[in-house]
């Protein structure tokens, strides 16, 4: 099985490479790759309960090898980044026909997708890393598509600063978990006993190293400049797929490599993944830019992952507590899965806004849903299920994640005794933020009436793109009314990292899932979607019967806007005002300006509303202030003699010479 | 074992001995004049040791040694000094006394730090290792403390001279390494030989001085 998987990704390796030599708009090589990664994500399905297998190839590093290992772990996570894979590889049959330079994509989409694959599939520390940096790097020219653009280039530049951080955390991490002696492969690491502090650290810095990848809060300041400046099948990939081989990389080091970490670690995770999701819902609502508000609520998500496995760890921690710590981990894969299908639906419906109307800018569509009504129908799909909406799919994960919450009044410890019921506040105030966002990104651009030409003039875009939004709404409705057989399937992923999973699901009529116990709460998709269908059809034939048959003629009620013109309806900005009123001044240091013209003048008064990123100026202007005045220290060793460069060097060897032989 | 031990011992504190002296000879002539010993003392002790190890290649190396680092170089040194006309010119080396020190330090240091690391190595290489150790640092001390450039030179070649003492002492170096190491050396003698020229031209001096005050370095 995994010699097939791998064969798809040498697949993958030779369409880079045919990317690089290839004219045109690559539409086959598209092809190939949604095919292949469709073809990895059935058999990484399969697989999933399979026995874990393993394998080495003689590539790499001399004496080392290449390891894989395909356990029921990685089988979720591959099958995760092949159903991103295959539907954004759809996506670009169509949609990038409107790439301008298709020679800076072609090459790098196809490496980005194998190296996704081989970051999940690596069983060793060095191959790990390589396809980790080899992500990162195929990810970063992705982003430099738009090179002459300057937001691409500062974006790109930050993101690759903060892709170094997070490559040496988890080289730190890996060197201490390896030991002095030890040996690269994970098996090994498996069985090794390092000393708990070591441990802790290890796992601190592995939670930096992917906590920078997944856009964990205060780390994620590059993702919402990022993932917006690539194209949108990468974006969707970045934001749906890339932040989950994080998660990967973290659930694979807490819990594959380490031993039970103490419990503060776990609560640690939670404190950061609520901060997390309420913090990136709260800069989307202030985004008028449809993809970079996408891409905020990636950090949200990303937020509300970390609140299940931060659980996990605390319930797993505690002992005797494992069916509550499997609940926990279930919930945070299923929103795993969700988040990829979700997200990379949204993603792909904002480029093809995008391309419809030539810009991102919310305030410049409106209208949309009569020129673009497939699109717009399934961009509400996908609304509708990253808010949490039932019967979707992101109402079931947040549900269960909710009901893992409620179980953490039962732990002994006072400290999760008050942590665990913040953080639920916390999700409780990131979801209901989450669906105002998307009443407003949706009411926006693709309600009322056009704000532009651009939109009033839009058309509908090409059936490959419609194909891969409509596969992926399918997807999430699929998932949202048959939760029971998703957390079946995760059994097996649950079982090999906690030894324990939530019970079977599937002996119960309706698919009801229930998480607990049945006096506690159940939840039944599939019921829940037919009562809502039943009430929807009787309210339409009752508005059809019941309603006054008569044609009466009266003046229509213009809403209050007597004036026809699209520039007096409700914006973007105005939606996020009630909010940026409440949290702003605190959170954002939000200030409106209003300078009015001195009397007598007969200018217009204007508002300004300034917003500070407080976060930014917390953490990284001090780093970049301490890195410049470092760099100019430096600079004086510029202009040193020949001699003295030659001091250094013999300082240098006669220090370490003499430290040896102190120590010896 | 004994005798040939000694011999090859006492020819690898030979080396140590002219570096030693390189180290405070303050006129070019003289140290072009050391420089020669140095290479003489390295081809006989790779001879020596192609002899005590029976491996005929390592007669090679010597001959190489002999030709390349006893013969040419020092020849053409001497030519170079002859065409640039500062024959005559007194290098300052710094305190003699305290150089010699710091020299002596350096040797203290390597023995003391690689006899206990090679511990388990075969006496022979051993001694060997440690004492080729020393004459490499003693070459960088050299290069450290010159301010003209043929005396950069001339420690320079000293630790090329001390690598290849050790490479010769262990056992199973290959012929091509060593073959490399003459070529590199070589090469590196061609560039800075240019490099002179090219100084003197422009500067009328080999004093690195000049260099430096042109590039408007610190001091």
């Amino acid at each position: 099985m995994i010699l097939i998987l791998l064969a798809g990704t040498a697949v993958l390796l030779a369409l880079a490479l045919a990317g690089a030599v290839v004219k045109g708009q690559g539409r086959s090589l598209y092809a190939i790759a949604s095919f292949v990664a469709f073809l990895s994500a059935i058999l990484a399905l399969i697989s999933l309960p399979a026995r874990p297998e393993t394998l080495v190839l003689p590539l790499g590093l001399p004496w080392l090898g290449w390891h894989f290992r395909l356990d029921p772990l990685s089988a979720f996570f591959l099958l995760v980044v092949d159903l991103g894979a295959a539907s954004s590889s759809l996506f670009a049959i169509g949609y990038g026909r409107h790439e301008a330079e298709p020679g800076r994509v072609l090459p790098f989409f196809p490496l980005f997708l194998a190296s996704l694959q081989l970051v999940v599939l690596a069983a060793d520390a060095f191959s790990f890393l390589f396809s980790w940096e080899l992500m990162s790097l195929a990810s970063w020219a992705l982003v430099l598509v738009q090179h002459r653009d300057h937001e691409s280039i500062r974006a790109g530049y930050v993101y690759l600063v903060m892709a170094l951080l997070s490559g040496l955390a988890l080289l730190l991490s890996f060197g201490l978990l390896a030991g002095a002696a030890g040996s690269y492969e994970f098996a090994a690491m498996r069985l090794a006993h390092p000393a708990p502090g070591l441990a802790v650290l290890a796992l601190l810095l592995a939670l930096i190293g992917t906590g920078a990848k997944a856009g964990l809060v205060p780390l994620h300041a590059w993702l919402p400049l990022a993932h917006p400046a690539a194209p949108s099948q990468v974006s969707a990939l970045m934001s749906g797929v890339m932040t989950k081989v994080a998660v990967y990389a973290f659930l694979r080091i807490a819990f594959g490599l380490l031993p039970v970490p103490p419990g503060w670690i776990g609560l640690l995770v939670l404190a950061l993944g609520g901060i997390t999701s309420v913090l990136g819902v709260l800069y989307a609502l202030m985004q008028h830019d449809l993809k970079r508000l996408l891409a905020y609520h990636t950090v949200e998500n990303i937020g509300i992952i970390f609140i299940g496995i931060g659980l996990a760890m605390v319930f797993r921690a505690a002992g005797g507590e494992e069916a509550a710590a499997a609940l926990a981990l279930t919930a945070a894969l299923f929103h795993v899965l969700n988040h990829s299908l979700f997200k990379s639906l949204l993603f792909f419906g904002a480029g093809a806004v995008d391309r419809a109307t030539g810009t991102r800018d919310m305030e410049r569509g409106g209208g949309l849903i009569h020129r673009m009504p497939q699109t717009a129908f399934f961009f509400l799909i996908g609304c509708a299920a990253i808010s949490a909406l039932p019967p979707l799919n992101g109402f079931v994960s947040e549900w269960l994640t909710f009901q893992a919450i409620l179980l953490g009044p039962g732990l002994p410890e006072w400290g999760p005794k008050i942590i665990i019921p913040v953080a639920g506040a916390l999700l409780a105030l990131a979801a209901s933020l989450a669906a105002a966002c998307f009443v407003k990104a949706f009411g926006i651009t693709f309600l009322g009436r056009p704000r532009s030409r651009e939109a009033a003039e839009a058309a509908e875009t090409d059936r490959f793109s419609l194909s891969a939004m409509g596969i992926l709404a399918v997807l999430c409705f699929l998932a949202g009314i048959f939760p029971a057989a998703v957390i079946n399937a995760f059994a097996p992923v649950s079982r090999a990292l906690l030894g324990a999973a939530m019970p079977a699901q599937s002996h119960l009529p309706w698919g009801t899932i229930i998480p607990v116990a049945a006096a506690r709460s159940s939840y039944d998709g599939s019921a829940i979607f037919l009562l809502i269908l039943a009430v929807t059809v009787l309210a339409i034939a009752g508005a059809r019967h019941l309603a006054a048959h008569a044609v009466r003629r009266a003046p229509a009620w213009d809403c209050g806007f007597p004036d026809p013109r699209p520039v007096t309806q409700y914006t973007a900005t105005s939606f996020a005002e009630p909010i940026r009123r409440v949290f702003g001044p605190v959170l954002f240091g939000a200030a409106s300006i209003v300078r009015m013209p001195p009397p007598g003048a007969t200018g217009p008064a204007q508002i300004k509303n300034v917003l500070h990123d407080r976060l930014w100026e917390m953490f990284y202007d001090p780093v970049a202030i301490a890195v410049a005045r470092l760099a100019e220290a430096a600079n004086h060793l510029q202009f040193l003699t020949i001699r003295r460069y030659l001091f250094f060097v013999f300082a240098a060897l006669v220090m370490l010479l003499f430290s040896l032989a102190l120590l010896q | 074992m004994g005798l040939g031990f000694d011999i090859a011992h006492m020819l690898a504190g030979l080396m140590v001995l002219a570096s030693l002296l390189l180290l405070y000879q303050d006129r070019l002539t003289a140290l072009i004049n050391v420089l020669r010993l140095h290479g003489f003392i390295l081809a006989l002790a790779v001879a020596w040791q192609a002899h005590i190890q029976s491996a005929p290649e390592l007669f090679v190396s010597a001959a190489i040694a002999l030709l390349v680092k006893a013969l040419v170089i020092p020849g053409a040194l001497d030519r170079i000094v002859e065409r640039l006309g500062i024959h005559r010119n007194v290098e300052t080396v710094g305190g003699i006394g305290l150089t010699m020190f710091a020299g002596m330090a350096l040797v203290a240091l390597s023995l003391r730090v690689m006899l206990p690391v090679t511990a388990a190595a075969d006496p022979v290489s051993r001694q060997d290792i440690a004492l080729a150790l020393s004459v490499v640092l003693i070459g960088l001390l050299i290069m450290v403390t010159r301010r003209n450039a043929l005396g950069q030179v001339a420690g320079f070649l000293s630790l090329e001279n001390g690598i290849d003492l050790a490479a010769a002492g262990a056992r199973g170096m290959p012929l091509v390494v060593e073959l490399s190491v003459a070529f590199s050396v070589l090469i590196a003698f061609i560039v800075i030989g240019i490099y002179l020229f090219r100084i003197r031209e422009r500067f009328d001096s080999v004093d690195l001085a000049a260099l430096e005050s042109f590039r408007g370095e610190r001091r």
